[in-house]
């Protein structure tokens, strides 16, 4: 395990100081996008990602939320030790204390979904540690003593699941997790006991939206125990036609029986979306067409963009190249623009704290830098 | 313009608010209007969850109604961590895992409700007790073995009822739990 990895120096790196501005950027871009964006998986024109969590908590410690500062430093002490003892486990793992860092590289985090926007704004030790490919972490200290997060490109749930679960048998090698016979693994919010796990999807569903059949599946998906959000956690700001689906259930059900039946209801809806893109494209190929060639129109040549705008025009620019329309980007490029263009990131990017208005400013200058590389 | 609270900045942030039939402009500097709560989200960026299953549990937020429990319940408090279960009907979030039982008698209700289910299907942690780790192995095979009664798929209940033998016998045999950190 690295403790300090210079990737994830942040951009309080003294060493920056002797480089060039433009050194200095081209260094925290990198750090942006890394190379789990530009991984295609299967189904990725339509799933994002897929990501697998598991809550755990190490017996006989009060939970993060209610313990004291001094109890939290304990268990990230304990966890270090724990990481430490299974060393080869981890040698391609980076340790960042959550307190060293700046609030802007903790959105950075946010935004590329590796810490909870909880773990940002509550994170007395806390820790992430984070496997140099970006796909495994282990969060310590969030709202349970230990979150290992798997999140793969495509549609991987099994993967997903099995490469946390193997991170999860490492980790109880050293530790004894709080675990009751009837109730399983035991966690600080009643609605992740039992398996602890959360097994989450992220979805591109731009033709259900423009054939308005959006809200009768959202309205099914709750009937069969699955609950659908936005793609930064608990609220249901659906821009960029990105949705989030994830399983309600956590006791009763097996984790495979979680995440199958979350896959099977993936591939209904992926079928779904596909269904209404044909139906688009046979209504009228030239209107699919013109609506993401304006969309690039504008990523190349307007001078400011907001959050929500620029999300909008990403998606109808990939919803153009998964339907063979646009030619000349590609879908990683596109993943890239999605986390490049957030307001944390930017701001990261130019290595100081930018206003509305700035943030807006500099998000069509990276979106037109990015288009003519 | 210059912000109307800080006298200083630019006002970049301009809004109006009608309450009552009032109505008020302001234009303020971006910290400023922060600092007011004006860039939150509307809605406050998210659902609170906690609030949710307070209201669930028969609490209100805010805590004025926990009449709403039974008083015998609202008062339990668990002895390692000190939450009470009124506490926890308020944060929504359980102190300790000695919560489960000192709340024990409230919660089979809150499951129900959240996940239509009491007990625990999945993994079980290596280091468990072996013997638990049998018990619920073995009380899954019974549910698929009733299963496989009722389909009448009886060659793969006989095997099902052999495993269970084996189980069965290697639990009476007994086994041994490890010992870790924490």
């Amino acid at each position: 395990m690295k403790e300090k990895d210079e990737r994830w120096i942040p951009e309080r790196d003294p060493s920056m100081g002797e480089h060039t501005q433009a050194g200095c950027e081209n260094r925290r871009l990198e750090k942006i996008c890394s190379k789990f964006l530009e991984g295609t998986g299967p189904e990725a024109d339509v799933v994002i990602s897929s990501r697998v969590r598991l809550a755990r908590n190490i017996r006989d410690h009060l939970f993060p939320p209610l313990a004291s500062n001094l109890q939290r430093k304990n268990i990230l002490q304990l966890c270090r030790e724990i990481l430490q003892e299974e060393e080869e486990q981890f040698s391609r793992f980076q340790f960042l204390e959550l307190d060293s860092i700046s609030g802007v590289f903790k959105q950075v985090l946010v935004e590329k979904h590796l810490i909870s926007p909880l773990m940002a704004r509550e994170n007395v030790c806390s820790a992430l540690c984070l496997r140099e490919d970006e796909t495994l972490g282990i969060m310590i200290n969030e709202e349970d003593h230990i979150h290992i997060q798997c999140m793969l490109p495509g549609l991987q749930l099994e993967q997903a699941w099995q490469e946390a679960s193997l991170l999860d048998d490492c980790l109880e090698n050293q530790a004894s997790y709080a675990f009751h016979e009837e109730l399983g693994y035991l966690t600080a919010c009643p609605t992740t006991v039992g398996t602890g796990l959360r097994a989450s999807v992220m979805l591109h569903l731009p033709a259900l939206v423009i054939t308005r059949q959006i809200n009768r599946i959202l309205f099914a998906l709750n009937k069969v125990g699955l609950v659908l959000q936005g793609i930064y956690g608990e609220s249901t700001d659906f821009t960029g036609n990105l949705f989030q689906v994830s399983n309600q259930i956590t006791l009763g059900q097996s984790e495979d029986e979680i995440w199958q039946n979350l896959y099977g209801v993936t591939r209904q809806l992926i079928n779904q979306e596909k269904k209404a893109r044909e139906h688009l494209l046979n209504e009228g190929r030239e209107r699919l067409d013109d609506r993401s060639g304006r969309a690039l129109g504008v990523m190349r040549y307007a001078r400011v963009l907001g959050v929500q705008e620029v999300m909008q025009l990403i998606s109808d620019v990939r919803l153009g190249l998964d339907l063979g329309l646009v030619r000349d980007i590609s879908a990683g490029t596109l993943n890239k623009l999605l986390a490049l263009t957030q307001p944390g990131c930017l701001q990261y990017l130019k290595g100081r704290e930018l206003s509305a208005y700035e943030q807006d400013l500099e998000r069509a200058a990276q979106v037109q830098k990015f288009l003519d590389c | 313009m210059i912000c109307e609270k800080c006298d200083k900045k630019n006002a970049t942030v301009h809004f109006t608010k009608i309450i009552h039939g009032k109505k008020t402009e302001w234009h303020l500097c971006e910290s400023c209007a922060r600092e007011k709560g004006e860039l939150e989200r509307p809605f406050g960026g998210g659902f609170p969850l906690h609030q949710f299953f307070s209201e669930m549990m028969g609490f209100m937020p805010g805590g004025s109604s926990d009449k709403l429990l039974p008083q015998a319940q609202t008062g339990v408090q668990c002895s390692c961590c000190g939450l009470t279960y009124a506490q926890f009907g308020q944060i929504g979030r359980f102190g300790c895992e000695n919560c489960y039982e000192a709340f024990a008698k409230c919660l089979p209700a809150l499951f129900r409700k959240l996940h239509g289910s009491q007990k625990h299907r999945g993994k079980i942690p290596l280091r468990t007790d072996k013997g638990v780790k049998l018990r619920k192995d073995i009380a899954l095979l019974r549910e698929e073995l009733q299963r496989k009664i009722a389909e009448e798929a009886f060659e793969e209940a006989a095997a099902l009822r052999d495993r269970i033998k084996k189980l069965e016998k290697e639990r009476e045999a007994g086994g041994a739990a490890g010992e870790g950190k924490g």
